[in-house]
């Protein structure tokens, strides 16, 4: 009788089954359309499918190819009967565009450690879910790549996408060049090579992609889809590196990265006295810490963290510093892929408010501007509408160069006051918090990350800062107030209109 | 111009008898058209079909050297209607169009057509969009075909069998006097396969004939009496000689009967993936040579109540692999059996699932319920395939990647001018509040997605403003919004939406988005297109269409991505004191269209050494707090998140990648929402005049010297 586990059966001739999944654009057409061509001229008769439609409009997509070889067929005089859809379990290899895709492969059942070569790319392409979050709204790229190594028989997971732009060429040529790399095809890679020949379009950009995919299969890549970032310190320049050694002998080893990156950024914002004002501010929590913490420095490095990006706050002085500086016209220079016979033209999107324009006034006109109705509506008409400012012509440049050496008077602006009066209120409540709880410090030391963003953004944010310190009080008594107030600050960066914070203080109030 | 050019292969058309044909299921519907001799060719485009009508608009030489005469029917109804060419004469005739969406408008038409019964054959080809990758409500092609009496094909899923169907359908609509529906599925309809071509066919009878020596027979229009009599010539002339038909050309097709005392009956289309389930369970080789007797319905309507009986005579027990519900051929079979009084027990909705697609595991795990009852010897359940395994062999893996895969709907592509259109809508939101906004059928209903949310309703295709038609009322005046296509604007929408608010005196508000294609079936001319078409009539405006049936208020905006303008007109649409119906006609070019046009074209000019601007937007990472509120109004592919370069930050900072065509939409955004300073546009200059090129010296010596200045200040901080 017929029996799966005879030899009879499973020395039975069947199809090379191939599933590819990819996105909408990304040339998973052209790869399947290879493999057939491929196949095809290698004595296998091919068989290709996809659902096209509206798939094709970015969204996710499965090309699925069965080879047979014609030999066999000959033999018997017959057709085989090709399937049109894999069935799960069932597929030799399966090449994923992208890691979340990768993912939706093994979802799908189409990974199999019994059977299956996973090619997948490790490089990350946000869903709408992960893009639209308004904090970090990312998926864990470790348990994709653990989950496709669990799953597969044998996974090769590169990041081909990089590899794909350091050689000019589209990521379908550096997978078809990983398929070869796996062997996993009966074909030699000089064939996969004419097909790409035959295809006749972008041949050469193709073939370099197509060995670097060859290539990759061969070397074991370190796991480094989308590393954290690390907190690597670029060497100190002549005035802050007293600071650096005044850091080194006063704080504790444990706070060095973060504090060091904090007095650069306070040099690189404003100067050296500010950084050293960061570091005098740093020094009675340090203590605090030393005496109420549990060794790990979490207050120290948590308010050393809040405490530099909220010191470095965004005004326009220093947003037209850093639109100003070389390091950025390079960048653009390398990024838009520049060469020196061309010419790059760099536009900037300005949309000044009055209260922009206040922040950086001396304290007393900022304060008088703001509060004067017909100045105020002056102002309003002459500056606040979009402007499209051009860096790189002599009157862009100049204005922002101008507005960024204002620099040397922010001490006396407006908002410079404000926002020390704030910092110095919001420290007062960390060392005091510290003595009572010092997880609850931990907490409001991480306050300050909802205050970002320009315009109504950041105005909300102020406003979120200012509920959350002024629900303190009533949370204190109360069990898990960290756990609260983790809570709250969650509920503050999770949505823009401000309701979910609403909803959080009640229940955290409660 | 359709989005893919089928100029290399349709020369394939051209094939002769006797050479071997490879390539796409739809082509090869083609290549089966013309070796069948026919006439006319009709249809309206959408997935699976697109193509087909891509594949003819390539090949209208080729039609024409035949004598046949090809269109793009305004609508599936016109196409269908046009079949009306083969009821008084010998004239063979084909249609096309996308199921069971263009068979609902098709249908007035088909009843006529296969009321009256016809002359010539009549093919009606419907693109099942069914199953996964789907975009229009699950339901069945198979109900048309009986309401109408139309006979229903279902090939065999690859190239020999469907050009054999096409052929075979011609001669069945010709035998029984009835037009012939062929179902062919998604995948069907893309699969790349290989068939032995014969000679293409010049018909016998032509269009210039029928013309010019006209005929008619009154008892073919549907009025009374002839609409009695045709009911009855169905039922007693139509029907048997499609049965005999069906019997004597052997259409259906039984293998390996009287191997088991059970056996499995199913849809032609059904055939690959019930061979695969066979044979992964070790009862069928990969050439179909099967343990299970199986009778394949490559003709699912009628049901030829003879082959039935015969094929369960002497069986327990049959298995009916029918995809779709409701169960009409489970049914069917039940009553046929119960008439002949055959005890075999019927199977299939109990052991299959009741709806959905039959993917290969559904198909897999049906049969094996059914082997383990009626033949359990021919299978070991403790080495079943992985797919009908309780567990799941990557149970552990599974279970890791669950939460961290999200669903990845399609969107509006990189620049896409509908998207400034939704930004729009959602800053008029912030401003007047939500509004009731009914949408049509298109790219533009991806807005109902995230980011935008934007849309309640859709009707179908040119529906969107006929969709609002009840929110109507004195004792409000707020108004809703419409959304409407260019595609489905000409499809129906000028009368059933904008002539209906005119008639109706509504006061609502509909944008009409005119991007000049289209563009969700793939981008087909259509008559506002802006492109010239050699055979079809363009460039038509949509604006004095509307104008032509009676709306008074009606504004163009020519360039979608001004945001600014999308915003106020909308904006003055909604709360003028105007009364009367209110049309945005929202223009700007399909940018899959644009930038297949304009790409190549750049190329050349620029290695002609002619001037050429490149545009890509950008965000400055140190200036971006990421809060995302750039993606929210935006959902561009290209405009996406990065991790945070700064190492104080947590938050993943928003990026511009590679991809970006320069729309403009995120300075436009950026302005009119009022976000944040980081997005900057970089033009690069090819070839730049002589001028430019001195003046951007002169800038760059000011330029450097500053910057100089500036490095020196932060030298001192960080080398």
């Amino acid at each position: 009788m017929p029996n799966p586990t005879t030899p009879a059966i499973a020395t039975r001739p069947r199809a090379i089954t191939i599933a590819v999944l990819a996105m909408g654009g990304e040339g998973g057409g052209v790869l399947a359309d290879w493999v057939v061509d491929l196949a095809e001229h290698s004595g296998y008769c091919a068989q290709a499918t996809s659902v096209p439609g509206v798939a094709q409009r970015t969204g996710a997509t499965i090309y699925y190819i069965e080879l047979f070889p014609e030999a066999v067929a000959q033999a018997t005089g017959k057709e085989p009967v090709l399937a049109l859809m894999p069935v799960p379990g069932e597929v030799e290899v399966v090449i994923a565009s992208e890691l979340m895709e990768a993912g939706r492969a093994i979802q799908r059942g189409l990974v199999t450690p019994d059977r299956t070569t996973l090619i997948a790319s490790t490089h990350r392409v946000y869903s709408m879910t992960e893009k639209t979050a308004t904090e970090d709204g990312r998926v864990e790229a470790a348990k994709l790549i653990e989950g496709c190594n669990q799953a597969a028989k044998k996974a090769v997971l590169r990041n081909f996408a990089r590899m794909a732009s350091e050689q000019h060429s589209v990521i379908s040529s550096v997978l078809f060049g990983a398929l070869a790399g796996t062997g996993a095809l009966p074909f030699p890679k000089e064939q996969f090579e004419e097909a790409i020949r035959r295809s006749g379009i972008g041949v050469n950009a193709s073939l370099a992609a197509f060995a670097a995919g060859v290539e990759a299969v061969g070397r074991t890549e370190p796991r480094d889809s989308e590393p954290a970032p690390q907190v690597a310190n670029p060497a100190s320049g002549p005035k802050v590196s007293p600071l650096v050694t005044r850091l080194a002998s006063e704080f504790p080893a444990m706070s060095h990265d973060i504090l060091r990156a904090g007095i650069t950024r306070l040099a690189d914002y404003q100067d050296e006295r500010y950084a050293c004002e960061y570091l005098d501010r740093l020094a009675g929590i340090r203590d605090l810490d030393a005496k109420f913490g549990d060794g790990q420095c979490r207050l120290l490095r948590e308010t050393g963290r809040s405490l530099a990006v909220w010191m470095t706050y965004e005004d326009a002085v220093r947003v037209a510093d850093l639109k100003t500086r070389r390091a950025r016209f390079d960048r653009i220079n390398h990024e838009t892929g520049t060469e020196p016979e061309q010419l790059l033209q760099i536009h900037e999107f300005l949309y000044p408010r009055i209260e922009e324009i206040t922040d950086i006034l001396p304290k007393k006109l900022g304060r008088w501007l703001r509060t004067n109705r017909s100045a105020r509506r002056f102002l309003v008409r002459v500056a606040e509408h979009g402007r499209v400012v051009q860096t790189t012509s002599l009157r862009g440049f100049l204005q922002l160069y101008f507005l960024a050496s204002l620099r040397k008077w922010r001490r006396r602006s407006l908002r410079f006051f404000d926002e020390q009066q704030r910092i110095e209120q919001w420290l007062a409540r960390i060392r005091d918090l510290s003595k009572e709880d010092y997880y609850l410090a931990v907490e409001v030391s991480e306050f300050p990350r909802v205050l970002r963003g320009y315009g109504d953004t950041s105005i909300r944010g102020r406003k979120n800062f200012d509920a959350m310190m002024a629900a303190l009080p009533n949370v204190l008594q109360k069990p898990d107030a960290p756990q609260r107030l983790k809570k709250l600050r969650e509920a503050a960066l999770a949505d823009e209109t401000g309701q979910k914070l609403i909803v959080a203080l009640r229940e955290v109030t409660a | 111009m359709a989005e893919r050019q089928f100029k290399k292969e349709v020369q394939k058309l051209y094939l002769g008898a006797g050479q071997e044909f490879r390539g796409e299921g739809i082509l090869a519907v083609t290549k089966a058209l013309l070796q069948s001799g026919v006439s006319y060719v009709a249809g309206y485009q959408g997935a699976p079909i697109s193509h087909l009508m891509d594949v003819l608009t390539d090949a209208n030489d080729i039609l024409e050297d035949l004598g046949v005469h090809f269109e793009h029917s305004a609508s599936e109804a016109t196409a269908a209607a046009t079949m009306a060419a083969s009821v008084n004469y010998p004239l063979r005739g084909a249609v096309t169009f996308k199921s069971t969406v263009g068979t609902n408008v098709a249908s007035d038409a088909l009843a006529n057509l296969a009321s009256g019964g016809v002359t010539g054959g009549a093919l009606i080809i419907v693109g099942e969009d069914y199953g996964e990758g789907s975009s229009i409500m699950q339901e069945r092609s198979h109900a048309f075909a009986m309401k109408s009496q139309m006979w229903l094909m279902d090939p065999r899923p690859n190239l020999p069998s469907i050009v054999e169907a096409v052929e075979q359908g011609f001669a069945l609509s010709e035998a029984s006097n009835t037009p012939v529906m062929l179902e062919l599925r998604i995948r069907a309809c893309h699969v790349h396969g290989r068939f032995i071509a014969k000679d293409n066919v010049r018909p016998p009878f032509t269009l210039k004939d029928a013309i010019e020596k006209p005929s008619r027979d009154a008892t073919r229009i549907v009025l009374p009496p002839g609409s009695f009599l045709h009911e009855k010539e169905k039922i007693q002339k139509r029907w048997p000689a499609a049965i005999k038909f069906i019997r004597e050309n052997k259409l259906n097709e039984v293998f390996a009967d009287g191997k088991q005392e059970c056996g499995v009956i199913l849809q032609g289309g059904m055939y690959n993936t019930t061979i695969r389930s066979l044979e992964l369970l070790g009862l069928s080789d990969a050439f179909g040579e099967s343990e299970i007797p199986l009778l394949v319905l490559n003709v699912t309507y009628p049901l030829v109540d003879g082959e039935i009986e015969k094929f369960c005579a002497h069986k327990k027990a049959v298995l009916m692999i029918e995809e779709g519900q409701p169960a009409f051929l489970e049914q069917n079979l039940h009553a046929i059996l119960r008439q002949a009084g055959l005890q075999t027990k019927v199977h299939g909705k109990d052991l299959l699932p009741m709806a959905g697609e039959y993917t290969g595991a559904a198909v897999l795990c049906g049969l094996v319920k059914f082997i383990e009852e009626y033949a359990p010897r021919l299978i070991d359940p403790e080495h079943l395939p992985s797919a009908a395994r309780a567990v799941p062999p990557a149970e552990k893996a599974l279970r890791l990647v669950e939460s961290h895969v999200h669903p990845r709907p399609p969107s509006f592509c990189t620049g896409c001018p509908e998207r400034p259109i939704f930004t729009a809508m959602k800053l008029v939101e912030r401003e007047l509040g939500q509004h009731h906004v009914s949408c049509d059928i298109g790219c533009h209903l991806f807005s109902i997605l995230p980011p935008f949310n934007l849309g309640a309703t859709t009707m179908g295709y040119g529906l969107g403003w006929a969709g609002a038609a009840a929110f109507h009322t004195k004792e409000t005046g707020k108004r809703t919004i419409s959304i409407m296509g260019d595609g489905g604007f000409w499809h129906n929408g000028l009368t059933s939406g904008v002539g209906n608010a005119v008639f109706n005196q509504n006061d609502s508000v509909l944008v009409v988005i005119d991007n000049a294609y289209t563009a969700a079936t793939g981008g087909q001319d259509i008559l506002s297109s802006k492109a010239t078409n050699p055979i079809r009539t363009t460039q038509l405006s949509i604006a004095d269409a509307v104008r032509g049936v009676g709306v008074k208020w009606v504004r163009t905006i020519t360039r979608t991505y001004d945001v600014v303008a999308m915003r106020d007109t909308l904006k003055e649409a909604l709360t003028t004191d105007e009364k009367g119906p209110k049309v945005i006609v929202a223009q700007s070019e399909c940018t899959l269209n644009k930038q297949r046009r304009l790409k190549p074209r750049m190329q050349k000019l620029a290695q002609e050494g002619q001037r050429v601007v490149r545009e890509k937007f950008g965000v400055d990472a140190d200036v971006c707090t990421g809060d995302h509120s750039c993606i929210r109004l935006s959902g561009c592919p290209s405009l996406t998140i990065a991790p945070n370069p700064d190492p104080l930050r947590k938050d993943p900072v928003a990026t511009v990648i590679e991809s970006c065509v320069g729309c403009g939409l995120c300075g436009e955004v950026a302005h009119a929402a009022r976000l944040c300073p980081s997005f900057y546009r970089a033009e690069v200059i090819t070839n730049p005049g002589t001028w430019e090129r001195w003046r951007m010296r002169g800038r760059r010596a000011v330029i450097d010297y500053l910057q100089q200045r500036m490095e020196r200040r932060l030298a001192t901080v960080a080398m």
